[in-house]
């Protein structure tokens, strides 16, 4: 609320759950301190795109109010958490000759090689959701950081770029505004969660991230240190519900519920041949649920779409350079047995993520479903530290912060 | 006037030598009729008198050693035929109208055979079925139809001459070739095609012959005939059908139904008036006689029957019934503006050539079209056909207000509900749609 800390907003629109995370900036360098979480029951949302604006805007007005009402700030503007089975994500390279006479590469022929990785060729319905730096390669030697200061003939730059439908995007960022919000940035929230749940150490070896949300799946991967691959599955926990909803024939709300009570990710041995008798309810008459059933569903389910993920991950080659594992997030993480499951699929290590470098309402908030609104809030903090080392002229000193990411808004580049 | 053989004498020589029959004349009118004519020389046509009319000089020349013959011709034409113009036919049959008038005179049957669609046949019939029924005999015509190959050009003005001819003469029969695929099979080569239709043509021709001239054991009396035809303006088909054996009068009636031109049984249905006339040899059976009328009133239960039973030595054992069914006209004879034209075809012709394509869009006010034996649909007075159309019309105005008030749409029937996915992208992995449930899409037995 005041410029002396400033506070920075993440909004995720999710399938089941709207959330609003508000982080206060700190001191250079210090961080992010989360103050408050607002949160409401989605509706309207499915795979994880906006099916019915006004149901969707109840729920972000709440989410907001709610947020508010904790941190006791007002909220003007947010950084939006966008997913859905449109976004893709691939890597593109650009190259730059260096025409000056010295050969030494300097910040300008830098800005050009960029510019160049980003024309990149989309269907002209697409547009650039995040394009991020990965390496500088000068007369094809991998692995450069920092070319500014090297001498070369020919600099390259591979960029992962991260793209999607721009309508299907602008779909949340109109409804938000319509909410007399500002949007600052949209951001891929498979992307969020990999910032909020990584460290540094696991970019480096390599780390899977897979938030399994309520619509669907995304996925990141990191190896050393950037991103090498991003991607979404429109499947999500509300496929797992739908199918026990036709394969027990009970209700939707009665699936959900036996999934979240009896759920699981193996169709373990003391479950085999046990009926579940569920008392009648509001008029409901008693139903019997076979638990052997219900986990050979969910089963199928899970493995499915953990084995299509670790395909599109294998299809880019990138299976084994992930050292650190594989970290689970996302309401999906919560299953039982799911890191067991995902171990026999990706024959890796598995863990269900904690969020890292966040200080604040750390207890409460350091929850799988938390990770992409959390990771919005960090992603947010290092984009507002690089906005005032830029404007303190710090940048060219203090830029490894951001050499990592070089972020871009949707609509600025094609 | 300037033919050599008088047409008078001739008819009143004819006449003697059955003081009491009939005197009938068969016209061949145009190529086909004339060919026509050719055949029927050595067919059973004795007592009538044939009688060539052509324009082109070459072809009535070669039939003039059995037939009368009358060419008719205009300068312009200089005996060289038509040139496939009914115009030019008309034109020629009206400036030789003494010629014609002259030889229809005394004669009690007029008989007009002619192949429609070409100059002669199309142009002159009409005329010549005019002057004869002006001159007081009863006029009969039996018209071929082209086939549907032959070009929409011929088919036209069949189409054209039928209903000129239809207004002009008492009755006609037409034979449209393109029923006749059936008769002739598929394998037929042109020549046989063509010789099967003639076949066919002459078996018709023959079987009214035998009602009118055979003096019958059961004889149909000409009065009789001309009752049936005569004001009716009839469009009738005929079929004929003969049989051998003891069991010739199933045969026979089977064959007789089995007829293409009846198009199984339909024309008979329609028919206000049939005209029956068996021939058999002495040994002709009441009961068979009697089957044979029974079934045919069974299937043409609105019409007048007039039977006619012949018996002849030659056909000991054998049984031929020629079957004729009229339908009534759907206009009536009293519609000028049908009867007018034929009498002056030339504008009737113009009329036709420039209303042709606009014939869907005045349904009332043009002319039936042409003479398929049987109609698409049952007849409809003026009155129901305003029903119809009120109907229609009231029907496409509440379309107009109120769309798909009553439609059947597809059913959003599937094998499995996607349920809250309904309305969402598919998502399509591989061609699987991953929002079926898993289960279902391995195939997995839940117990």
């Amino acid at each position: 609320m005041f410029d002396s800390e400033p506070i920075v907003v993440g909004l995720e629109i999710g399938t089941s759950k709207v959330c609003a995370v508000v982080g206060e900036l700190l001191g250079e360098g210090a961080g992010v301190n989360i103050v408050a979480v607002g949160q409401s029951p989605s509706q309207g949302v499915r795979k994880g795109e906006i099916r019915d604006v006004s149901d969707v805007e109840e729920c972000v007005r709440r989410a907001i109010a709610e947020a508010e009402e904790m941190a006791n700030v007002e909220i003007r503007s947010v950084y939006l958490g966008v997913t859905g089975g449109h976004i893709r994500g691939f890597n593109n390279r650009g190259v730059h000759p260096i025409p000056s006479a010295d050969r030494e590469i300097t910040s300008e022929d830098v800005q050009d090689v960029i510019k160049n990785a980003k024309a990149i060729n989309l269907p002209h319905e697409n547009t650039v959701l995040h394009a991020i730096r990965q390496h500088f390669l000068v007369d094809g030697q991998d692995g450069v950081t920092d070319p500014v200061g090297m001498v070369g003939s020919c600099l390259e730059v591979d960029m992962h770029v991260v793209h999607g439908n721009l309508n299907r995007i602008q779909n949340p960022i109109r409804l938000v505004r319509g909410l007399q919000l500002e949007v600052e940035e949209v951001v891929f929230t498979g992307l969020a969660a990999s910032l909020a749940l990584l460290t540094n150490e696991q970019k480096e070896l390599g780390a899977l991230v897979i938030d399994l949300g309520g619509g669907t799946t995304d996925y990141a991967v990191y190896a050393d240190g950037v991103i090498k691959h991003t991607g979404v599955l429109a499947v999500g926990g509300d496929h797992v519900t739908q199918d026990l909803a036709l394969g027990l024939t009970v209700p939707i709300s009665l699936a959900e519920r036996l999934k979240l009570e009896h759920g699981g990710a193996f169709v373990d041995e003391e479950v085999k041949g046990r009926i579940l008798t569920l008392p009648s309810e509001h008029g409901f008459t008693g139903t019997a649920v076979n638990l052997e059933n219900l986990r050979r569903i969910m089963h199928l389910r899970l493995e499915e779409t953990l084995d299509l993920v670790a395909q599109d991950v294998d299809n880019a080659g990138l299976l084994p350079h992930l050292r650190a594992g594989v970290v689970l997030c996302g309401g999906g993480a919560r299953v039982p047995g799911l890191t067991r499951l995902a171990e026999q699929v990706f024959k890796l290590p598995v863990t269900v993520g904690h969020t890292t470098a966040i200080s604040g309402l750390k207890s409460t908030l350091d929850q799988p479903e938390f990770a992409a609104p959390l990771g919005l809030v960090k992603f947010a903090a290092l984009k507002a530290r690089s906005r005032t080392e830029r404007r303190s002229g710090w940048h060219r000193v203090k830029r490894f912060f951001s050499e990592v990411f070089s972020f871009s808004s949707p609509g600025e580049t094609s | 006037m300037s033919t050599e053989t008088a047409p008078d004498p001739i008819a009143s020589a004819a006449s003697p030598a059955a003081a009491t029959a009939l005197v009938a004349k068969i016209f061949g009118v145009g190529t086909a009729g004339v060919r026509l004519l050719e055949r029927m020389r050595q067919g059973e046509f004795e007592g009538a008198k044939l009688v060539a009319v052509d324009t082109e000089a070459a072809a009535v020349g070669a039939v003039a050693a059995f037939a009368e013959a009358l060419l008719l011709e205009t300068r312009p034409l200089r005996g060289l035929g038509t040139g496939g113009d009914p115009e030019r036919g008309r034109a020629a049959a009206e400036e030789n109208l003494q010629k014609l008038k002259d030889a229809c005179r005394g004669v009690d049957i007029v008989c007009i055979v002619a192949g429609l669609g070409g100059g002669s046949g199309t142009g002159i019939s009409p005329v010549l079925a005019q002057v004869a029924r002006e001159s007081g005999a009863l006029t009969l015509a039996f018209a071929l139809l082209p086939f549907d190959c032959e070009g929409n050009r011929r088919l036209r003005q069949a189409r054209e001459g039928l209903e000129a001819l239809r207004a002009a003469a008492d009755g006609v029969i037409c034979l449209p070739c393109q029923k006749l695929f059936g008769v002739v099979g598929e394998n037929a080569s042109v020549v046989e095609a063509f010789a099967a239709v003639s076949h066919v043509w002459l078996d018709g021709l023959r079987g009214v012959w035998r009602l009118v001239a055979r003096p019958g054991l059961i004889p149909i009396h000409f009065g009789e005939l001309s009752a049936l035809l005569r004001g009716r303006h009839a469009d009738s088909c005929f079929a004929t059908a003969e049989a051998a054996g003891t069991t010739r009068s199933r045969d026979v009636i089977e064959k007789l139904f089995a007829h293409p031109l009846l198009d199984g049984g339909a024309g008979l249905r329609e028919a206000d008036a049939a005209l029956v006339s068996l021939l058999g040899g002495p040994d002709l059976t009441m009961v068979e006689v009697h089957r044979v009328m029974e079934q045919i009133s069974e299937q043409c239960p609105r019409a007048q029957i007039v039977m006619g039973a012949a018996v002849d030595e030659t056909h000991r054992e054998r049984l031929a019934v020629t079957l004729i069914a009229t339908r009534p006209c759907p206009t009536p004879k009293t519609e000028p503006a049908r009867a007018r034209p034929a009498r002056n075809p030339s504008s009737r012709s113009d009329n036709a050539t420039l209303e042709f394509d606009s014939d869907f869009l005045h349904p009332v006010e043009t002319p039936r079209p042409p003479a398929r034996l049987v109609p698409p649909a049952p007849p409809l007075s003026a009155e129901e056909r305003e029903q119809l159309l009120a109907r229609t019309a009231a029907r496409e105005a509440a379309g107009r207000k109120r769309a798909p008030r009553m439609r059947q749409t597809q059913l959003p029937l599937e094998i499995v509900s996607k349920g809250r996915f309904d309305r969402t992208e598919p998502t399509v992995h591989q061609g699987e749609d991953l929002d079926l449930p898993t289960f279902l899409r391995r195939g997995v037995k839940l117990n």
